[in-house]
């Protein structure tokens, strides 16, 4: 059985890659009602670390086997 | 009612994260093959993974929303559910009690009462647990659809059916393993999914001195105004937060309560089960960024006209679990918005599913097993571990739309957990530390302990006493009320368990090794170098949390 942490690596790497995407859509093409810091675009540097730590997740656990 | 829309990405988010759960509860049925695969994930689990779990299963959305309201409605004394409240006992779980949990082999914790006292004692608590874990369950259904609704304007008898019925499915494919799976995810939601709230909070105001200076210093201290209670926003002496939650409220459920003692019971051997609750701890310490932080940047921006920042109400009652959603919504953009919401999400599913892993295994055990068939099969076991997952998520359907129709139920939740949980923890501490405690006094001392408690909370409810008698002080709250109730609670079952014991007949020392200190050898960390030992991190755990208490007195 692969490790939990197998898991949580793709799960942080697929919804940090939406969200990178969706910081980058708002980048390109703002929305009519901006948030509180919108300026700072946080879903761009936030969804990154996320895509970061999932693959950090994802390497060092890949050959990995519990149980 | 607000109504957000979301956009494509936050619902990609939200479905991704439907996806994976149900995909990994079907990856993890075919290791799911015998009663102790279901029940205890197996007992391979190492001790991160088995720490983790232990503290998620108590970090529910649940918690994440009422925490940051009652930080804003008694401000930062609220981080004492975390250090005193939490911290000393689980360390002392991880330490004193752990070897006698997992070096007998019980599946629960009514198991010990058996091994310990006997069959009545844990039947007694069986029910009281399955009872309480079944309404814990369906109140956190409730509190998920009406957040739903009220933030998102979903409909509400959808979110609650399909959320259930996802819990239902991975749950009944493989039982506390994917319960367990689905918490340190959630773990790892939350904390990627809120933490940008409190570190937006204080980059609004420039920095966390600024947020503190703009809160009344009564909400902004820990323990410098707890000796008069009129001086603090939880109106109660520093006695009450020291006997009634970090004693008896802390130690009742952070050592008793087998819904997060079954998450150390999956690891792989006895160290494991030790360093799961001192791994907890540093991580519990941790937690009040995300709630108390956030809860006291929403006292700060409410207190600021300009903000445009005020919660909701509901029919004039200030609605405070509405502030972490309304912070999410201020500083979130499109796909950060799915991701606080599936952080929510999670933590209400992965909540659900901890209390029905927990009552699946103590109906079957302790309550199935023990009463109705004692030559069950494993195979039998492990089907009936199954259906009383479903049948335990139907009953909490049932128990959410009870909630729905009766509006003070909150209120009767806090008198279930010290119903249960506090005199429960003088009869362990009892048990497992005093060899002439006999089963008599045991069983009659919790049953007398969990009638005071409900007793004294129906005197309160309706004014039979003034609260002012439990709490020995002149000014009280609903909150200081609960922990004066809890302490008194627990010592009726104590000085009952102790009178009874004096005059019944006592079981032979030779049949409590194992199960008391002071008749068990202890001899699990010979020949282990002491950085390795428990105790070693335990010490650490405990010099950060003075050096927390000290940092903001």
């Amino acid at each position: 059985m692969k490790p939990i942490w197998y898991f949580v690596g793709l799960l942080l790497l697929s919804i940090g890659t939406v969200i990178t995407v969706s910081g980058v859509v708002e980048l390109l093409d703002p929305p009519p009602r901006s948030t509180i810091l919108a300026h700072l675009h946080p879903s761009i540097w936030w969804g990154a670390l996320m895509i970061l730590s999932g693959v950090v997740f994802l390497l060092v656990n890949r050959r990995k086997r519990v149980g | 009612m607000i109504s957000v829309g979301l956009t494509f990405f936050d619902w990609l988010v939200i479905a991704l994260y439907f996806a994976f759960v149900i995909g990994l509860g079907a990856y993890l049925k075919r290791f799911t093959k015998s009663q102790e695969d279901f029940f205890l994930a197996g007992r391979k689990n190492s001790s991160w993974v088995a720490g983790l779990a232990f503290l998620s299963a108590n970090l529910g959305a649940l918690e994440l929303l009422g925490m940051t309201g009652n930080t804003f409605k008694y401000g930062m004394f609220v981080a004492h559910f975390y250090w005193v409240g939490a911290i000393p006992a689980m360390l002392f779980l991880g330490i004193y009690m752990m070897p006698f949990y997992y070096s007998s082999r019980i599946h629960s914790v009514p198991g010990y009462l058996k091994l310990r006292f006997d069959e009545r004692t844990r039947v007694l608590n069986g029910i009281a647990f399955a009872v309480m874990t079944l309404l814990v369950s369906g109140i956190n259904l409730y509190a998920m659809a009406l957040v739903l609704h009220t933030f998102l304007g979903w409909n509400w008898d959808a979110s609650m059916w399909i959320s259930a019925a996802t819990v239902g499915v991975y749950v009944s494919m493989s039982g506390l393993l994917s319960a367990i799976f689905t918490e340190i995810i959630q773990f790892f939601l939350i904390w990627f999914g809120l933490f940008l709230v409190s570190l937006f909070g204080i980059i609004e105001f420039g920095g966390m001195d600024e947020v503190l200076a703009r809160i009344p210093e009564s909400f902004s201290t820990l323990w410098s105004t707890s000796a008069d209670p009129a001086d603090n926003g939880m109106v109660i002496t520093w006695a009450g937060i020291v006997l009634g939650l970090g004693w008896v409220l802390s130690f009742g459920y952070w050592t008793t309560d087998f819904l997060v003692v079954q998450r150390a019971f999956s690891a792989r051997d006895l160290r494991a089960a030790r360093m799961a609750p001192v791994i907890a701890s540093f991580f519990k310490m941790a937690v009040p960024f995300l709630v108390i932080m956030s809860g006291l940047v929403a006292l700060a921006l409410a207190s600021d006209p300009d903000s445009g920042f005020a919660l909701l109400s509901d029919d004039g009652q200030v609605n405070y679990d509405s502030a972490l959603p309304l912070l999410i919504l201020r500083y979130y953009p499109s796909g950060l918005v799915g991701l606080g919401v599936t952080a929510l999400l999670a933590g209400f599913m992965a909540g659900q599913a901890g209390n029905v892993s927990a009552f699946n295994t103590v109906w079957t055990y302790d309550i199935y097993k023990a009463l109705l068939r004692k030559d069950a099969t494993d195979d039998h076991l492990l089907w009936m571990g199954r259906m009383t997952t479903v049948v335990g998520i139907i009953l909490s359907v049932g128990t959410a739309y009870w909630a729905k129709s009766f509006p003070s139920i909150m209120d009767y939740m806090q008198a279930i957990f010290s119903w249960v949980n506090a005199p429960l923890f003088a009869t362990m501490l009892l048990g497992m530390f005093v060899w002439w405690i006999t089963s008599s006094g045991a069983f009659w001392g919790l049953v007398i302990g969990m009638m005071t408690s409900f007793f004294l909370f129906l005197a309160v409810k309706f004014h039979w006493i003034d609260p002012t008698m439990l709490t020995l002080s002149d000014h009280t709250s609903d909150m200081a009320a609960n922990f004066w109730r809890a302490w008194w609670a627990w010592l009726v079952c104590l000085l009952v368990t102790i009178g009874i014991s004096l005059f019944t007949e006592k079981k032979r020392k030779d049949d409590l090794v194992g199960l008391v200190k002071g008749l068990t050898p202890e001899d699990h960390d010979a020949g282990v170098p002491w950085t390795r030992r428990p105790a070693f991190y335990a010490a650490i755990s405990v010099v950060v949390f003075v050096l927390l208490n000290i940092l903001f007195w």
